[in-house]
């Protein structure tokens, strides 16, 4: 099996959330990633879902969102063509003399200390889930206290946009 | 593809109750029968609904009949049904008959009253989140809690439950939104942009399916419901002239092509007559129109017609390559599709001679004259089930409307009753609910009044919602019943006897054998105010029948007592190949034995080793 990014295009209506989750979990899929929120267009949400799947169960679980009546629209979004980020915060222990160290290995990352105590710090990182994977890697042998990641979120490379041609009419 | 849902009228605004709106809205979409049954959260729609001259509610006893009944109502007419309940267990009545129309896209919409929009999430009483348990069951649902929105919902509802691939849509109203005041008018707008079935088919596929039909020497059209909800039989009809093609029709197609016709060959699947199955497994071409490769068509799917190219025609494009791959798939309605298909195998590059499958077509119809669809003469005086039903089709005759609960009786009725037109024959295909015959029996006659609408049932289908029968009676639904009565959960007890060494576990209902009458059917008949029947030998079949056909102002039960180890056949065990079909216990048919080593019959069904499985 292999991953794949799904951007689906959602009417903003009670509910669409557990249509779409309910939908994979009917049909026998796991969903690995989940990101909601708005776009562009008011009354139009997009979520971004990553699914392991074969390419023949993906039409199918595709072809079962399409059918979904408050479902606009749904694109694979291609890896290599595409911007993926997802958004960490951490809570790492740390004293005097591994504050600089943390603070050094989070500027590696290009992530922002956004909470500071003597025993531990909060870094906030994001990146393509490669990244957030070693970010988390370094900082492990120091002690994660806490962690939330949000789910990817992708775009796709270029000009164009998904909702283009689908939803102006909307 | 249903017909889309034509508002009656264009009204300009009135004030009124979220209630009012509700029932105006039935009104102006057309709706003329809901069948339901009433409670408190949806009690302040059923006062406006008394007054309504336009839409018919028949008061049902429990409310998966008005579910059924709604679906029965739909399956012979093409229309949308229409069933109402109240909240928390008047709606969870409901879920079997959603599930089951969701199962066979059978158009119907459910209207569910809800607790007050202020008390939604607090467990109130009776309060069932009823959107939430049937999303994965419907269509579409909604839950409305503001009385603007019903106008709008209402039509969507209709417009949604109608047409693509029909099917079940909910529409659940907290009673607040039901007595708030607000304006009426129609028709509103609707506004669905992530709904836009496909109706047209695209011109190349088709040219590319006719390309293989052109090309294949064993061609035969797979034809399921689809062709029945969008009202093709008779391109279908024209069709098969035009080509000669073989045909088999889905147990949910049946009537979709007439069983007179010599071209057919039947019902494929576990029950299928040789002619039809055998025709699937050796055909290198399958024209697949609104079917779906069911399990219970297909057998072992890696098996199944192993030669055939296949082009698979459907409204719904999620069918297509879902479970067998499609080499040419054509999304769009069964009507436009066939019309379609046939203009490019009459003319032009792509015209077929139906000469060039003389030879397939001779063949197919010698499996068909060499293996009828039968069953073995009684012994001694035993009142076989197959006769029984044979003879009910025989009088009754293709007009009449049947409609079959599921088990042995729903399969008979399926083998042995011709059926020449579409909309002639309802059952629960997908689903396999029990139960559904005498409701949906009652729909179907609601809505076909001048038609004679038989209920084949078991005796175990018909004690699960023969409480209907008293609906019948007062709403002058003047249905007849057939309990094909043999005492057992006769399906059930076939696979005991073929794959758990005839131990009978819990499938003795002790309705006729043994001198036990649990029920007496014939007095529960007589106590609903119905006529009730008993027939227990061959020789008072047809004057029992006939007797029943002349009664038209009350509903008539006849309690067949038949031979209780009469067996289903053919038949191909669940999850074996079709290759192994069986025309008798141990008897496969001898037929091109060079080509098929039919004569292994293990018996475990699923061939997984366990002896598991259900039906």
């Amino acid at each position: 099996m292999t991953k794949h990014t799904l951007s689906v295009l959602v009417q903003d209506k009670p509910g669409v959330l557990a249509r779409i989750s309910a939908l994979f979990s009917r049909r026998g899929f796991n969903i690995d990633s989940l990101a909601v929120g708005p776009t562009e267009l008011p009354d139009v949400s997009r979520m971004t879902v990553v699914v392991d799947v074969d390419a023949l169960p993906l039409e199918q679980v595709t072809k079962q969102l399409n059918k979904l009546v408050e479902v606009l629209k749904v694109v694979e979004i291609e890896p290599q063509n595409s911007i993926q980020r997802q958004i960490v915060l951490v809570k790492v222990r740390c004293d005097t003399a591994t504050r600089g160290q943390i603070i050094e290995i989070a500027q590696l990352f290009r992530g922002k200390v956004v909470d500071v105590t003597p025993e531990a710090m909060s870094i906030e990182a994001t990146g393509n889930s490669e990244k957030i994977r070693d970010f988390l890697a370094l900082l492990e042998p120091y002690g994660i206290k806490e962690l939330v990641q949000s789910g990817i979120v992708a775009l796709g490379r270029g000009a164009r946009s998904i909702s283009d041609r689908a939803l102006r009419s909307a | 593809m249903a017909h889309k849902a034509q508002p009656v009228s264009k009204t300009s605004p009135v004030e009124v109750t979220g209630a009012q709106s509700l029932i105006l809205s039935l009104e102006s979409v057309g709706a003329d029968t809901v069948f339901g049954l009433p409670g408190g959260a949806i009690l302040p729609a059923y006062d406006p609904l008394m007054d309504s001259t336009k839409v018919r509610h028949i008061l049902v006893r429990h409310e998966q009949g008005a579910g059924h009944a709604a679906q029965g109502y739909a399956a012979a007419t093409g229309r949308v049904g229409v069933c109402m309940a109240t909240s928390g267990p008047g709606a969870t009545n409901l879920v079997t008959p959603i599930a089951d129309a969701y199962m066979d896209s059978v158009p119907i919409v459910a209207i569910t009253g809800q607790v007050s929009s202020r008390a939604i999430g607090t467990d109130a009483f009776q309060e069932a989140d009823i959107r939430g348990i049937t999303m994965p069951i419907t269509k579409h649902n909604y839950l409305v809690t503001k009385a603007d929105e019903i106008p709008r919902v209402i039509a969507e509802a209709f417009h949604i439950a109608s047409t693509g691939r029909p099917g079940p849509v909910l529409v659940d109203i907290s009673k607040d939104a039901l007595q708030a005041k607000t304006t009426f008018s129609w028709p509103p707008k609707i506004h669905l942009p992530g709904y836009h079935p496909v109706v047209k088919p695209h011109a190349k596929q088709i040219r590319e399916a006719a390309r293989l039909i052109q090309a294949a020497q064993r061609p035969i059209l797979y034809v399921g419901g689809g062709i029945i909800r969008a009202h093709a039989a008779e391109e279908l009809a024209a069709f098969v002239e035009a080509t000669g093609i073989p045909v088999v029709t889905t147990l949910m197609a049946r009537g979709a092509f007439p069983d007179s016709h010599e071209l057919h060959l039947g019902m494929p699947g576990m029950h299928g007559s040789v002619a039809a199955v055998t025709g699937l497994q050796k055909s290198d071409l399958l024209i697949t129109l609104g079917a779906r490769f069911d399990d219970r068509v297909t057998g072992e799917l890696k098996s199944f017609a192993p030669e055939a190219k296949v082009i698979h025609a459907d409204i719904d494009p999620a069918e297509i390559s879902k479970n067998r791959v499609a080499d040419v798939p054509i999304v769009g309605d069964a009507k436009a599709i066939i019309a379609d298909l046939l203009a490019a195998v009459t003319q032009g590059g792509y015209a077929v001679d139906p000469a060039a499958y003389t030879a397939w077509r001779e063949r197919a119809l010698g499996w068909k004259a060499t293996f009828p669809v039968g069953y073995s003469a009684p012994t001694g005086e035993a009142l076989m089930p197959q006769y029984v039903i044979e003879r009910l089709g025989a009088i009754a005759g293709p007009e009449a409307v049947y409609v079959p609960g599921v088990g042995q009786h729903q399969m008979w009725a399926a083998q042995f009753i011709n059926y020449e037109r579409p909309n002639s024959f309802a059952n629960s295909g997908g689903l396999g609910t029990m139960g559904y015959s005498v409701p949906a029996a009652m729909g179907a006659q609601v809505a076909q009044p001048d038609r004679v609408v038989w209920a084949i049932d078991g005796d175990g289908c018909f004690q699960m919602t023969n409480q209907e029968l008293a609906t019948c009676v007062i709403n002058r639904i003047p249905i007849k019943v057939a309990i094909i009565n043999n005492s057992s959960l006769g399906m059930v007890r076939q696979w005991q006897t073929l794959f758990y060494n005839e131990r009978y576990s819990n499938t003795d209902l002790h309705t006729s054998h043994a001198g036990e009458r649990i029920p007496d059917f014939v007095k529960l008949a007589d106590a609903y105010g119905c006529v009730g029947l008993r027939c227990e030998s061959p020789e008072d079949v047809d004057a029992t029948i006939r007797k029943a056909m002349e009664i038209n102002d009350v509903p008539v039960v006849i309690d067949f007592v038949v031979e209780r180890d009469a067996m289903v056949w053919p038949m191909v065990a669940a999850g074996v190949s079709n290759d192994l079909i069986q025309v008798a216990r141990d008897t496969a048919p001898q037929w091109d034995r060079e080509e098929s080593e039919a004569d292994e019959q293990g018996l475990d069904p699923d061939h997984d080793g366990t002896a598991t499985g259900q039906h």
